[in-house]
């Protein structure tokens, strides 16, 4: 009994609850999109990622993130302030300019981290 | 007493002397960093893209890129700026209605594309064409015109057309230029906007790289060729115009056509591209 309440449990949340991107597919989609909209990310302006078209190329291709970026925290810290890094950087720095709140860039790591 | 006179007259006078000798060494000094800052900028053009002519960055873009290139002089075959071009000579021979022309502020005939922009050491300011051609507007009792396009754009494409593959040669000889130039290289250096990005950031250390499906020109030879006529725009429009869609882009306060900021802004380009033709007007996407 004690465990079919658990399995129940653990289905329900793994339900996709609608407007919220709940589920990682959810998030993924979501950091996607955000990610390529120009009033957004905009990331493709110069970045190349697979299955992107007409993407830029001043910086360097966006793959094998997770393997590069096994913390979380350090994509995280690129994409909300490159310039902590490389204060010449030409990459926008998203989350100290108000282009992406910390919740935005936890959805395009989601979505890096697929790539 | 006499002799205490001229012994004054002439300490004064080795005062005057050296003082005159002082202000010519720091003058010589305006003309010497600008043209260290001249060798570094094409030194590094030159290193980036080693297979590229000097001359040809009066081109933009083109320069740098055989296919966009090869498109272009197709374009250029049927210019599109030629409309304006025609549109500019009426608008230009026509008398003010006090009779006058603008033949009769800008010598020559109107060839004068290669004299602008100048520091003006009287009003304190750089004068870039446009900025004249109001002048002489207002001189004659006429309405100024509005900077981004329309009459003035054509009247400018016009001065160009009859100008063209003479140098650009921009002068930075007294403290005053020596201002207003390191003003416009500040600004063309500096980060702004959300994006946080300068002109320097694409123009230079980009140029020649993609944003999407955009090459970046070298800030080389940026302002030999305008007004341009943008297939964007549909119309031939001012170098102050791009400027304004540049800022606009990075999320960048945009000043105002002819203001003081993008006039220093193109003396400080425009003094780079010392040495290369005006070539103006031109064709650009
Ligand atoms: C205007 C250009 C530009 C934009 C837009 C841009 N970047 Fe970058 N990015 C760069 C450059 C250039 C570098 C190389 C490092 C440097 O110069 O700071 C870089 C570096 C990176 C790196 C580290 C390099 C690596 O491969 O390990 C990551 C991760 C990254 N960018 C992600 C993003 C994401 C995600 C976005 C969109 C939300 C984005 N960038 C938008 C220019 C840009
Ligand atoms: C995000 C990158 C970016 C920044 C920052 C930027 N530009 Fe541009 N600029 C472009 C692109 C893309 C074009 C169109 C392609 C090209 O370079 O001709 C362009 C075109 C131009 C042109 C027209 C060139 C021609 O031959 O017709 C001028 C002039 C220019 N920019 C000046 C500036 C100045 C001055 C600044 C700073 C206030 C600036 N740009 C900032 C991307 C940028």
């Amino acid at each position: 009994m004690k465990r079919f309440v658990m399995i129940a449990a653990v289905s329900i949340l793994m339900l996709p609850s609608p407007g919220k991107a709940s589920t990682l597919e959810d998030k993924i989609m979501k950091g996607k999109q955000i990610s390529s909209d120009n009033m957004k990310g905009n990331c493709l302006a110069c970045h190349a990622i697979q299955g992107a078209e007409m993407p830029g190329n001043l910086g360097p291709p966006l793959l094998q993130m997770k393997l590069r970026y096994p913390k979380r925290k350090v994509l995280h810290d690129q994409i909300w302030d490159a310039t902590k890094k490389n204060p010449q950087s030409i990459m926008p720095p998203f989350g100290k300019h108000g282009i992406l709140t910390h919740e935005e860039v936890d959805l395009v790591v989601d979505y890096m981290y697929s790539l | 007493m006499k002799q205490t006179l001229f012994k004054r007259s002439l300490a004064l006078l080795l005062v005057l002397v050296a003082m005159m000798a002082a202000r010519q060494v720091v003058a010589a000094d305006f003309q010497a960093n600008v043209q260290t800052d001249i060798k570094v900028f094409r030194d590094f053009f030159a290193a980036r893209f080693p297979e590229v002519k000097f001359a040809d960055y009066a081109n933009g873009v083109y320069a740098i890129d055989a296919d966009a290139c090869q498109q272009w002089k197709e374009i250029e075959e049927f210019p599109p700026y030629s409309i304006a071009v025609e549109d500019g000579k009426v608008l230009f021979e026509k008398p003010f209605a006090n009779g006058k022309t603008y033949t009769a502020y800008f010598q020559n005939g109107g060839v004068v594309r290669q004299n602008y922009p100048y520091y003006d050491e009287k009003k304190g300011t750089v004068v870039t064409l446009e900025m004249a051609i109001n002048e002489c507007r207002v001189a004659n009792g006429e309405k100024p015109l509005e900077y981004k396009g329309g009459d003035i754009a054509k009247i400018s494409a016009y001065m160009a057309f009859i100008s063209r593959g003479k140098p650009v040669d921009v002068k930075v000889e007294s403290e005053g230029a020596y201002k207003a130039y390191m003003k416009g290289k500040e600004f063309f250096y500096a980060k702004r906007g959300q994006l946080n990005m300068s002109c320097a950031g694409c123009h230079v250390k980009y140029a020649g790289g993609w944003v999407r499906s955009e090459i970046l020109s070298p800030a080389l030879g940026h302002t030999t060729h305008f007004p341009v006529f943008r297939s964007k725009w549909g119309e031939i429009g001012t170098l102050h115009k791009r400027y304004g869609g540049c800022s606009d882009n990075i999320g960048a306060k945009s000043f105002a056509a002819q203001s003081e900021e993008y006039r220093n802004l193109e003396f400080f380009e425009t003094v780079m591209s010392n040495g290369l033709s005006f070539n103006g007007p031109a064709s650009r996407k």
